[in-house]
């Protein structure tokens, strides 16, 4: 790759960029935590797909629909 | 229906305290990004290190709060598929759309550029970088437009059309929800009062710098502060002013909100406006039978020019928006009562045309059942409630919640214009060059305002959203779903632990996040 084309002139910048980091590192080290508690931990075991999980698939306005109905008296 | 009560106040609360925590980190990101864009701007056009150093200093406080806010916003629309999947189903692409534009589009923008911003001081052009900082700070003004977008349309649901076979809501405007009068209203009211927050901060901070005599910030300190004041400034009257508009819509669109906002109980033409009245914090009033709140001071046909700008203007009340009443250009306002039946007409003719069409019904009989579905539909989430009390907003919520937001952003505008009044009696307010003589200027008092300030701009700004949030209550998406009907039936104890899961977590990210940037203050001008 030529020193001077695009793609390698934006790969240093990257490169030297999180090389120099210094708070930076903390701060990095903080999003990498958070994004495993939130995309791990919180999405695989706290949050699932509701609909997803209780509706077959293809029925899903069935499903939605039968859920609206019983919070009214009408139906 | 205990459980069913219960579950629906742990998801709101889920939601209250996470939308609450991610408004923390929005305001200042897009408040300080303005001010340190300006700064950079100064080193731009005058070549000054000092500029530099100073526009670095903000830019590396902007990405503490940066980095502890980014994905925090993401938990909620996890919540939207899990605890309120009835809502996330019933308006599909609608919300969708404007979310995934904010995801692709604004937030790459935002992180592609910020990346130049940090790395890129000795790699680019002092042009290029200037671009992306202003970019980066543009990327997060247009993320929190298609936010406000999403949001904006569950408080006026507009270009949308519910389709009864596939149980959604599907979009038949794209321009119609993304530039919604509510919409644009909501974004400049939010975007401005976020630049106040910033401005604070910038005034806060440098004030500490001030008080603690540090002679290495105290250059960055007295410009900051004066380029925080006169943003602060602008942008605190800007706030009043769009805030006064969103008023407006909301008169139009949302009465009862603006009913519970004034605690206006009876409403009528020749409105005063309430500066202050007793509204028990803790019980919803009894509205029906008192006339107005107690010990009430008020301003003479100020409510009137706020809700339909003249001074005789007829503004409805809580019993008036219940009882059913007449506008003065004839057009009859139905009552809670008719509303509801109507609601039911429309919920029941859905369940009819759903069934009759499984059972290979004929088209005639479709069509009749789906004319009396359109028919209706305009109140189709009043079918869900029980009792038209539920229609009302918690009104001792949406009374002080109100005040506090005007009471701070009037005291913003008063602190603001009186900095810059010690500014210019100086020396001037244009007169950079002798700014370093005006150390003086600011008393301890002044300063110790200054920061005290801080944490007063943001319960402005979170109470602005408790009065947008509490008060359309109990609708999720005005008029077409009732909270109650929003929610997924999960367990009350799931989401009761997660509740508690993220009051944990997220007291633990806001006392790192304070920790770190005390020290980056601490620590001063001088690099990381």
């Amino acid at each position: 790759m030529k020193k001077n084309s695009f793609w390698y002139r934006a790969y240093r910048l990257y490169y030297d960029g999180f090389r120099q980091m210094t708070l930076g590192r903390t701060l990095w080290l903080v999003i990498a935590v958070k994004l495993f508690i939130i995309f791990i931990i919180l999405k695989l075991f706290f949050f699932p797909d509701f609909i997803g999980e209780n509706a077959e698939k293809g029925q899903e306005a069935d499903f939605v629909a039968k859920e609206l109905f019983n919070h009214c008296e009408t139906k | 229906m205990d459980n069913m009560m219960s579950l629906i106040d742990w998801a709101r609360a889920q939601f209250a305290l996470t939308a609450i925590y991610h408004w923390l980190f929005v305001p200042l990101t897009l408040g300080l990004g303005l001010i340190m864009s300006i700064m950079e701007t100064k080193y731009y056009r005058s070549g000054d290190t000092f500029w530099k150093q100073t526009a670095q200093f903000w830019q590396r406080l902007f990405g503490i709060n940066f980095a502890m806010g980014v994905a925090t916003g993401i938990i909620l629309e996890f919540e939207f598929g899990t605890n309120w999947s009835n809502y996330s189903w019933f308006v599909g692409d609608i919300f969708g759309a404007p979310l995934a534009i904010e995801g692709i589009v604004a937030f790459f923008m935002e992180s592609t550029f910020v990346a130049v911003m940090y790395f890129g001081w000795e790699k680019v052009s002092r042009g290029f970088h200037l671009a992306s900082t202003w970019l980066t700070t543009l990327g997060a003004t247009i993320s929190a437009w298609w936010i406000l977008v999403a949001n904006s349309w569950m408080q006026y649901p507009v270009g949308c059309a519910f389709n009864p076979d596939t149980m959604r809501n599907e979009m038949v405007s794209f321009l119609d929800v993304a530039l919604s009068p509510f919409a644009v209203d909501k974004f400049c009211h939010t975007v401005i009062s976020a630049w106040v927050i910033g401005a604070v901060f910038v005034v806060a901070v440098s004030s500490w710098y001030l008080l603690k005599k540090r002679a290495a910030e105290r250059e960055l300190a007295l410009k900051s502060m004066r380029i925080g004041t006169i943003v602060g400034l602008i942008a605190s009257i800007g706030a009043a002013i769009t805030g006064d508009e969103s008023a407006y819509k909301v008169a139009e669109v949302q009465p009862m909100k603006l009913a519970a906002m004034e605690a206006l109980y009876n409403g009528g033409t020749d409105q005063s406006l309430t500066a202050v009245a007793w509204v028990n914090p803790f019980r919803q009033p009894d509205y029906q039978n008192e006339a107005e709140a107690p010990l009430r001071l008020a301003i003479p046909n100020g409510l009137s020019i706020l809700a339909t700008r003249t001074t005789h203007g007829f503004v409805p009340g809580v019993n008036d928006l219940l009882k059913g009443f007449t506008r003065e250009d004839g057009t009859v306002e139905l009552s809670a009562r008719e509303k509801m039946e109507r609601g039911r007409l429309a919920i029941q003719a859905l369940a009819d045309y759903r069934k009759a069409k499984a059972d290979g019904a004929d088209e005639a009989t479709l069509q009749t059942l789906l004319t009396t579905l359109n028919e209706n539909m305009p109140f189709f989430g009043y079918g869900f409630i029980k009792d038209e009390a539920e229609l009302v907003p918690y009104i001792p919520v949406n009374f002080w919640a109100f005040r506090i937001m005007v009471g701070f952003g009037t005291l913003f505008i008063l602190f603001f214009a009186y900095l810059l009044f010690l500014n210019w009696k100086q020396k001037g307010i244009f007169a950079p060059a002798t700014f370093n003589s005006q150390l003086s200027t600011f008393s301890s008092t002044t300063l110790w305002v200054a920061i005290a300030l801080l944490p007063c701009a943001y319960i402005c700004s979170e109470s602005g959203w408790l009065v947008a949030e509490f008060g359309r209550q109990p609708w999720t998406i005005q008029d077409m779903l009732p909270v109650s009907a929003s929610v997924s039936d999960v367990g009350s104890a799931a989401v009761a632990t997660t509740f508690w899961l993220f009051l944990v977590l997220f007291t633990a990210l806001l006392a790192v996040e304070i920790n770190i940037m005390l020290k980056q203050i601490k620590r001063g001008i001088a690099p990381a």
